[in-house]
């Protein structure tokens, strides 16, 4: 058997670091604002200054302790902080407060949807390894080059230096690319949901390593793992993992060596491109830090924070589906972002059926939102309005042509559709007596058509029917129109 | 206790960033292994009973509001580096090892 009939499997390990989005920064009051001047948020703490004392905020430990729930975590009934010693300029300290061996949390899991176009949808649990809090680090300019190498010097900024983070480390559970990246687009929807972070890739408030390994088949040992990073998007860490599971297997089929390093995902490029390490070897010769008293959290508390979590993603998509009788597909897309799920229930809690919610909501809404980059909190028209179009077309009142005459209006400035429609004239005629009436008219107008139809030709309904609604400008009832049409025509 | 080499000596000067010339290695190997031949004296006691200590000062929680106060000592920051440049730390070329 030749190298190339073996099967290769890759082994994919994903290291979540999400911005915890806190007003000050996790162990000192200076602000986490984004985007500002250089410098401006920094302070003795955050720069390490002999004789400062950090200081946990409570919110950090809320939002970790709630982030780990949602994963299904065991949260640590007792847990410290260590210092994580390394010589790097982006961090102004020489050591990173970060938790070592008693993280917050441990040993969880979670359910990720995995669609792909022209492949089946499938549901993978996906272990979680563990959470803990760390201290974020500031950002480097290069001077002198746009990279590392050939500048002369470099340029630090500490804004960042101090944000919150949680480090969320998955199981080496994942095999392909599509699945690492639906993977992280789980956790950041779970922690958009929990409110804990904005997950805003761009502004690097949550950031993806990869670890990523080929062996030959599912028995086989691990493989040489390598470590990518700089993906900003979920995407490109698709692409990252696909571009270095192929590469490793080209590697290991022409007999080369995989080596152990971090590579860098060239977005331009489309490719993965060797990095020198950090540090020679990483020994970052943890101990707990002097400074931090460990942390306790009671099953009291554990228990309070657990009751304020919302329902999460994978529960509502579950539930779309069973409950409500929507597709995997309409219910991935309505649960994708909590406003648009919210807004949705708020509509079928006013009394409208869910696959219409559905469609008005991820089609002509959703479509609007995206044009005047709006999102559904900000939308005039309100769930309560929506619901109420959609019984007037349900009930026969409005057609659904109609509808979307009105629309304009009320996704631009909200409003009573039953309002708009009576104000407008645009009800729809139901009356049998009123659409009879001119049914005959329109049958006398147009004898040939008539005899035409009698003698077979029965594709002029189509023609009946369009004319009457040019007659009506579209308000008749289409199913009593067909209905009586059908009568005459056959008397 | 296992004995501190010269390589251990190597390592640990390196990792603290301090530069030890190669003459003083010798003196430094063994003045390390006099203070840890010092401290595994401790050893001895039977701690197989006793739970750990990280810390003197048994606090838990000690937490503080989600509260943010703006610096005034921004300008003293960034004037204690030992460069600075504009608005930001100047650091020196960063070397790959």
């Amino acid at each position: 058997m030749s190298e190339s009939d073996l099967t290769w499997e890759a082994v994919i390990g994903l290291e979540t670091h999400v911005q915890l989005g806190t007003n000050s920064k996790i162990f000192t009051a200076a602000s986490t604002t984004f985007g500002d001047e250089p410098n401006t948020h920094i302070d003795p703490i955050v720069c390490g200054l002999p004789g400062t004392l950090p200081v946990l905020n409570q919110k950090v430990l809320q939002y970790a302790v709630k982030a780990a729930l949602a994963l299904n975590l065991n949260i640590a009934e007792q847990s410290k902080f260590d210092r994580k010693q390394y010589f790097y300029p982006d961090l102004p300290k020489n050591y990173q407060i970060s938790q070592f061996d008693e993280p917050i949390a441990e040993d969880g899991w979670i359910d990720v949807e995995v669609a792909e176009k022209g492949k089946e949808t499938y549901t993978k649990k996906v272990g979680i390894e563990r959470l803990h809090m760390e201290e974020d680090a500031g950002k480097l300019v290069h001077a002198g080059s746009d990279r590392l190498a050939g500048s002369t010097h470099s340029l630090v900024d500490y804004n960042r230096a101090g944000v919150a983070l949680a480090e969320i480390v998955s199981k080496p559970d994942l095999r392909t690319g599509r699945e690492a990246a639906e993977y992280a687009a789980e956790i950041r929807r779970i922690m958009r949901y929990l409110g804990v972070s904005d997950g805003n890739m761009q502004e690097g408030s949550l950031r993806c390593d990869v670890n990523i390994s080929v062996r030959q088949g599912p028995n086989a040992p691990f493989g040489t793992k390598v470590e990518i990073k700089n993906m900003n998007s979920f995407s490109a860490i698709q692409k990252a993992c696909e571009y270095e599971i192929q590469r490793q297997i080209n590697a290991y089929e022409n007999a080369e060596l995989v080596v152990q390093e971090t590579r860098l995902w060239d977005e331009s490029k489309q490719l993965t491109k060797s990095m020198r390490s950090k540090e020679g070897s990483s020994d970052y010769r943890y101990f707990p830090d002097p400074d931090l008293g460990p942390i306790e959290v009671s099953k009291e508390l554990r228990e309070s924070w657990r009751a304020e979590l919302p329902e999460l993603p994978a529960a509502k998509r579950t539930r779309y589906i069973e409950e409500l009788g929507l597709s995997a597909y309409d219910a991935r897309v309505l649960t994708d972002e909590y406003s648009m799920a919210y807004y949705f229930e708020e509509v079928v809690s006013s009394g409208a059926d869910a696959k219409s919610g559905s469609n008005w909501i991820t089609g002509d809404i959703a479509a609007y939102l995206k044009s005047t980059r709006q999102s559904f909190v900000d939308l005039p028209f309100k769930p309560k309005q929506l619901a109420e179009m959609i019984n007037m077309i349900n009930d026969g009142k409005i057609s659904g042509k109609i509808a979307k005459e009105i629309l304009p209006e009320l996704l631009a400035h909200g409003g009573s559709p039953q309002k708009i429609v009576a104000d407008r004239g645009l009800g729809m005629i139901s009356d049998p007596e009123v659409i009879t009436e001119i049914i005959d008219e329109l049958l006398k107008d147009h004898p040939n058509e008539v005899e035409a139809f009698r003698a077979g030709k029965k594709k002029l309904q189509g023609f009946f029917v369009g004319q009457l609604m040019k007659k009506t400008s579209g308000k008749a009832d289409p199913k009593l129109v067909n209905k009586i049409l059908i009568k005459k025509l056959s008397d | 206790m296992s004995k501190i080499t010269p390589e251990d000596v190597r390592k640990v000067a390196k990792l603290a960033r301090l530069e030890i010339p190669e003459d003083q290695v010798e003196m430094y190997t063994s003045q390390l292994e006099d203070i840890l031949s010092y401290v595994d004296q401790l050893q001895k006691v039977d701690t197989s009973s006793i739970p750990p200590t990280t810390r003197a000062v048994e606090v838990v929680n000690v937490l503080r509001k989600d509260e943010v106060k703006s610096t005034v000592v921004r300008e003293e920051l960034l004037d204690l580096a030992p460069q600075r440049e504009g608005d930001f730390f100047r650091v020196p070329k960063i070397l790959a090892d």
